[in-house]
């Protein structure tokens, strides 16, 4: 910790936030929000006058409340930077600033305003790590009811010599100590009730260490752990383990179905031992429960803001789960820690230095190359009606609509979303490796033979496409007679794609993305979802029915949901017939201009 | 391996497509008959050569096609094998080797959208993955050669958090003489890892 801070290569900024990124692999623009300390950070040296004499008392988050601090404060001694700040929300402000009388180095600055930083980066870790689970919706336990169920992360400050109580184990009721402790594990994992269906990874070992740290401080202590499995497979954990069971420790397979209060504040422990099917009741000082872990709070912004995926559980998606562990879809971007999953802090830190190799392969010569995938405007076409420029995501295309000038694409700035290409209704842009003719080249050869029993799917690379990827590694069982078309963003189906399916007998047409607020082109899906309802619209106004075109928001982690919606197109399907079929087909070619009518 | 290998001459139309369908050891040919394919597509116009290959991932199976892009003057190619979310860049780098534009390259996906999911179907996969060979060959006549751009990069890294792996990868970045820039929301860096008292296995402090 004291590395980084010192560290003449790194610039660290506490208290700030990421607040808007843009660009891409090797030149991302990024916006940083850093909030005022009120103390400056430099100057300050950690005295702590100013906290001996603020009025102001406040829970101390960092001891999880167990203890106490002032409105002006430090997070705890070893902080980095080692320096003061005051949560303005509580302090008493000019009327009192006693702080601002008793620091000899004046750093103390009650007119101190946010801070915006712009920097840019070649690459970007995302190591945004975890929340703990909250137990309090978790109410059987009685955490919100008895003073003497606390949780691991609360007990971890009990026990520090460095804590609330230095070190000294006491319940929080009668500050007695506690001659019983029991533990109950997977309190928010593992459940599809409440907390999330996966395994937060260290819940087991950390109450096997916190078993053994107990017996140090007291070895006649009893301890309990009631489990549904004990999970000990890393390196030197079965050792711990065994330790902790030579210890005496007692390990119960079977997780508490009731909690109640006795009158000395001990808590009696329902538990059905699923080891022996008997009902057993265990009279305890004190319970742990042992959290799991959630996905920090700020995954959902920084998702956003950098166009990444989420699996099912709300952790960030990796591009592949073996051979790319740590890179993000996006080029540049990379993942560390918990901000991709549970995780020790041996894997962390593993993670972390992955992470690193991986940025620094990417940046050491210098230099990336850029897929040539972008869009081209054919000048003799374009009518400068601005359109392109109107619908791209990242301001890559320049129209001058007075002027009659046609568009023009910065390439390095184009990510080849295609959607600039789907809403021009004058054909002047050509989607590099996704051009209409290749496309519908792919429409024509599927709908060759027996159109009639084809599902044609437009999928998204990012999200449906690798959603379908998914469902296949999976094995996740569906209809044969899907077949995908890809295209980068479901941006870039054109209405005429659509069109022209319909035309050669397609019987039903769905396009697929990411879904909105998940768009790998920031929100180009927006203009998806709004063609799709155009052309549902005049499909109605033809006299098509346009529940014939679906559209369905997939992403990379929904397999299941990938199939189910290929089982509902197929039933969908099924309710088209051969005469509705040719009816649209006879409808649609004695229609030749409906292909310009885009806008 | 059985083969169909059919010569034909060189036609009005430039185009020299090499089609090869991937068994993935028996990961797509337990489900799919990749010989009925090969065969059916090698018919197509300008389609050259077209035939099954054990692992066409493999070096011996890349070897393989780049050996019939030289003999054969192939100046497209379509691999018919798991995703191209997977594989693409694999064969992207094969065109290379074999000098061909890299974006001449097609590919269908008959593992993880076809042979995976259509287990109990053998018929109908097979069917599908003709089908998606046939729309691969329609779209690699239409494809053009595209050129990567190299553009400068920034030596710089911005590392989001600073909690234990933050913290490690930002000292990595840094001891290997790149620019850092360490975010972090709370008032000081350590994280979680920071709270913790003792950490398992090895029972040392968390600070």
């Amino acid at each position: 910790m004291a590395d980084a801070g010192r560290h003449p290569k790194i610039t660290l900024h506490t208290m700030s936030e990421v607040a808007g990124v843009s660009g891409y692999v090797g030149n991302f623009t990024v916006k940083i929000v850093k909030r005022s300390r009120f103390v400056d950070e430099k100057a300050c040296t950690s005295c702590g006058e100013c906290a001996k004499v603020c009025p102001v008392v406040f829970p101390d988050e960092f001891n999880m409340g167990l203890s106490s601090r002032k409105a002006v404060y430090i997070p705890f001694p070893q902080a980095v930077p080692s320096a003061y700040v005051i949560n303005m929300n509580e302090c008493m402000g000019r009327g009192c600033s006693k702080c601002l009388d008793v620091c000899d180095k004046k750093c103390i600055h009650f007119h101190m305003s946010d801070e915006e930083i712009q920097v840019k980066v070649g690459s970007i870790v995302v190591a945004t790590g975890l929340d703990p689970y909250d137990p309090r919706e978790m109410d059987e336990y009685g955490y919100t009811r008895f003073e003497n169920v606390i949780t691991s992360l609360e007990l971890e400050r009990l026990i520090n010599a460095g804590g609330p109580t230095r070190g000294e184990i006491i319940r929080p009721k009668d500050r007695k100590h506690p001659q019983s402790i029991g533990f109950i594990q997977c309190v928010g994992s593992r459940s599809k009730r409440k907390g999330g269906q996966y395994c937060s990874n260290i819940c087991c070992m950390n109450t096997v260490k916190n078993s053994l740290v107990l017996k140090e401080h007291d070895p006649d202590m009893e301890i309990m752990v009631f489990y549904t499995d004990i999970r000990a497979f890393g390196k030197g954990f079965e050792d711990l383990y065994s330790r902790s069971r030579s210890l005496g420790v007692q390990y119960v397979r079977g997780l508490p179905g009731s909690v109640e209060e006795m009158s000395d504040g001990s808590m009696r422990v329902a538990v059905e031992n699923t080891a022996t099917g008997r009902i057993e009741f265990h009279d305890l000082d004190m319970l742990v429960l042992s959290i799991g872990m959630k996905p920090s709070s700020s995954t959902r912004k920084i998702q956003e803001m950098l166009g990444l995926q989420l699996t099912s559980d709300g952790f960030f998606l990796e591009a592949h789960p073996k051979l790319q562990p740590v890179d993000a879809a996006t080029r540049g971007i990379f993942y560390a820690g918990c901000a991709e999953g549970p995780k020790d802090i041996k894997e962390s830190v593993t993670q972390g230095s992955a992470a690193a190799a991986r940025a620094i392969r990417l940046m050491h010569r210098g230099m990336v190359t850029t897929e040539p995938i972008t869009s081209e405007v054919i000048e003799e076409f374009c009518k400068s009606c601005g359109k392109c420029a109107e619908v791209c995501p990242y301001n890559a295309i320049a129209v001058d609509v007075k002027k009659k000038t046609p568009a023009v694409v910065n390439s390095a700035a184009c990510a080849g979303c295609g959607t600039c290409a789907a809403e021009c209704a004058f054909n002047a842009i050509v989607m590099n490796h996704f051009t209409d003719d290749q496309i519908l080249s792919q429409v024509d050869t599927l709908l060759a033979q027996k159109a009639e029993e084809k599902i044609l799917t437009f999928a998204c690379n990012w999200c449906s496409y690798a959603g379908a990827d998914f469902a296949g590694v999976s094995r996740l069982q569906y209809p044969a007679n899907v077949r995908l078309i890809r295209t980068m963003c479901s941006g870039r189906v054109d209405e005429k794609f659509i069109w022209h399916a319909f035309e050669n007998g397609a019987p039903v047409v769905l396009v697929s993305g990411c879904h909105i607020g998940d768009c790998h082109y920031i929100d180009a899906n927006h203009w998806t979802e709004k063609r799709i309802a155009r052309v549902r619209k005049k499909m109605e106004k033809k006299g098509i029915r346009p529940e014939r075109l679906q559209l369905a928001w997939i992403s990379a982690a929904e397999g299941v949901r990938f199939a189910g919606v290929m089982n509902e197109m197929e039933a969908l399907r099924r309710t088209v017939t051969k005469e509705e079929i040719q009816e649209t087909i006879n409808l649609l070619k004695g229609k030749e201009s409906h292909e310009n009518s885009d806008a | 391996m059985r083969t169909s290998l059919i010569e034909k001459t060189d036609g009005e139309n430039s185009a020299r497509i090499g089609v090869y369908v991937c068994r993935c050891g028996l990961n797509i040919a337990r489900t799919v008959d990749c010989e009925k394919v090969a065969r059916n597509i090698s018919g197509m116009e300008n389609v050259l050569i077209s035939k099954e290959i054990t692992y066409a991932c493999s070096e011996p199976g890349q070897m393989e096609i780049k050996d019939d892009i030289r003999e054969h003057g192939l100046n497209r190619i379509v691999v018919a094998s798991c995703s191209p979310r997977l594989h693409e860049p694999t064969f992207r780098r094969m065109m290379l080797q074999a000098d061909l534009n890299s974006y001449m390259l097609e590919m269908a996906n008959l593992r993880e959208q076809c042979s995976w999911v259509h287990m109990q179907e053998p018929l109908d996969a097979t069917a599908k993955a003709e089908d998606l060979v046939r729309m691969s060959v329609s779209r690699v006549h239409l494809l053009r050669p595209l050129y990567e751009e190299t553009i400068p990069l920034i030596k710089k890294t911005l590392v989001i958090g600073g909690g234990v792996a933050g913290i490690q990868a930002a000292l990595d970045l840094a001891d290997n003489g790149y620019e850092v820039m360490l975010v972090e929301k709370s008032a000081s860096i350590g994280g979680t890892m920071a709270q913790l008292d003792k950490t398992f296995p090895t029972m040392d402090c968390s600070i």
